[in-house]
């Protein structure tokens, strides 16, 4: 089974952005495994590639060269109807800006997935109630975006990103939208469901309280892996930041 | 290269299966949801489509009213027909407009919509949904209110012997072009941007602010 040992490969990853007469390479060869189950964190400043990796990953955009592989599938062979099967039934994506349809209630927007997935009605509410109940936000199902706090509409996307029982989360900076404290709690449910629902987390973030809780850390810097550690190796540097806080 | 990776684990591919197509029935559904969910932005977005088609229909219901023979009357159409072309534009500029920024301040929504899974061709069904239900019931509404209004005041005016000949059926062919340029102005400015956006990839939908 090592095939399944890793849930995404990416080999040579390559993005660029021309803005008139500039080329911004903002991915320049990138090769990441991800394996099954781990808690992964993609770290760097802004405008260091993170987005556009996380992009790359999610099937959200093309990238000018190199590939992603999903369940060792490559993104690149897939037909528009495979790639909305992938995003709909194998990642959920999470977002800085929550990106909640604002004029659907909590359980609504939980449940848009399984409507395009074909679930019935009845079994499509359930999972949404049950999703709502575990990110602590049962007492909140009819209510909608504008009337939850920032780290309730957060805890309504990453109930949203379940909804199809996927393999992989990604995540796009979870917790940049969001104070010191819902962040952590955010970062906490993140963890939670990784260990009890066995779902790969997949986050790009320059938030140092992440790397607590990640498996491993990806630094990465100029479109380009600076390095890659195990948590193990962090925590023993974990007090002395001084030379991370210079990267970040 | 791009092959490499999946042999090296001796392995065939694993393949990924095709999204189904939901149904239209399903996304008539929805689409009814959509706007009923945001009534008082659809009745604004209708509500440009209502007074441009009230403002045509009222110019065009004038011609129910013959006024005679003779040079006076040739004027009096060619006034009236110039006046019907103005209201056109006018309704077109105005439908257009309201048409598509009620698409566009959508786009985020369609971004994300890709994230969770919908397929290119169901967002423009639900987009042509909305706005052929929008455009039909607007203009529907836009012809009465114009034609109510020019034949209450030709009726007030001129008493009932100003009627033509021709009444009921120009009324009706009126209130057909009426509607079918309304819904026709209203699917020219919702379609191409939704699709548009559709087609893009999801992250430079969801990047897209406005």
């Amino acid at each position: 089974m090592a095939a399944n040992e890793y849930v995404v490969r990416t080999k040579g990853l390559v993005k660029i952005y021309t803005m008139g007469d500039e080329v911004l390479r903002a991915l320049n060869g990138v090769d990441l495994d991800i394996r099954r189950g781990e808690y992964i964190s993609i770290m760097g400043p802004s405008g260091s590639g993170k987005s556009t990796l996380f992009n790359a990953i999610g099937g959200l955009d093309r990238p000018d060269e190199g590939s992603v592989f999903i369940n060792d599938v490559d993104m690149a062979q897939l037909d528009a109807r495979e790639l909305a099967y992938l995003r709909c039934h194998t990642i959920g994506y999470i977002f800085q800006s929550f990106n909640l349809i604002p004029v659907m209630t909590a359980l609504e927007n939980v449940m848009l997935p399984t409507v395009f997935a074909g679930t019935p009605t009845d079994e499509g509410i359930e999972r949404a109630i049950e999703l709502l109940n575990i990110v602590g936000l049962g007492h909140r199902l009819h209510h909608r975006p504008a009337q939850l706090s920032g780290g309730q509409q957060q805890r309504v996307a990453i109930a949203r990103a379940l909804a199809n029982h996927p393999s992989i989360i990604l995540a796009d900076e979870p917790t940049g939208n969001l104070d010191l404290k819902t962040g952590e709690e955010i970062i906490a449910l993140l963890r939670r469901l990784n260990k009890e629902q066995g779902v790969t987390v997949i986050s790009a973030t320059h938030d140092l309280k992440m790397v607590d809780v990640s498996d491993r850390i990806v630094w990465i810097r100029d479109g380009k892996i600076a390095k890659i550690e195990e948590r193990a190796d962090v925590e023993i540097n974990i007090g002395q930041m001084e030379g991370e806080e210079a990267l970040v | 290269m791009s092959a490499e990776p999946i042999s090296q684990f001796g392995q065939s591919p694993m393949r990924v299966q095709k999204q189904i197509q939901l149904p239209f029935s399903k996304a008539w559904q929805i689409s009814v949801r959509s706007i009923r969910i945001r009534l008082a932005r659809s009745i604004i977005t209708a509500g440009g489509i209502f007074l441009g088609i009230a403002f045509y229909s009222s110019v065009r219901a004038s011609s129910l009213f013959p006024i005679g023979e003779g040079p006076e009357a040739i004027a009096e159409a060619n006034r009236q027909t110039w006046l019907a072309v103005m209201a056109l534009l006018v309704c077109f500029v105005g439908i257009m407009n309201s048409m598509l920024m009620s698409v566009t301040e959508r786009f985020k929504e369609i971004g994300t919509m890709k994230c969770l899974g919908a397929l290119d061709s169901f967002i423009v069904k639900l987009f042509f949904i909305e706005a052929s239900l929008m455009g039909v019931v607007a203009s529907i509404a836009g012809w009465f209110a114009g034609w109510l209004i020019t034949v209450t005041i030709r009726l007030f005016t001129d008493g009932v012997r100003a009627f033509g000949p021709n009444f009921l059926t120009g009324s009706l062919i009126q209130m057909v072009t009426a509607v079918g340029i309304g819904t026709l102005i209203t699917l020219v400015a919702a379609i191409p941007p939704a699709s548009r956006v559709a087609r893009m990839p999801p992250a430079a939908a969801l990047r897209s602010e406005i």
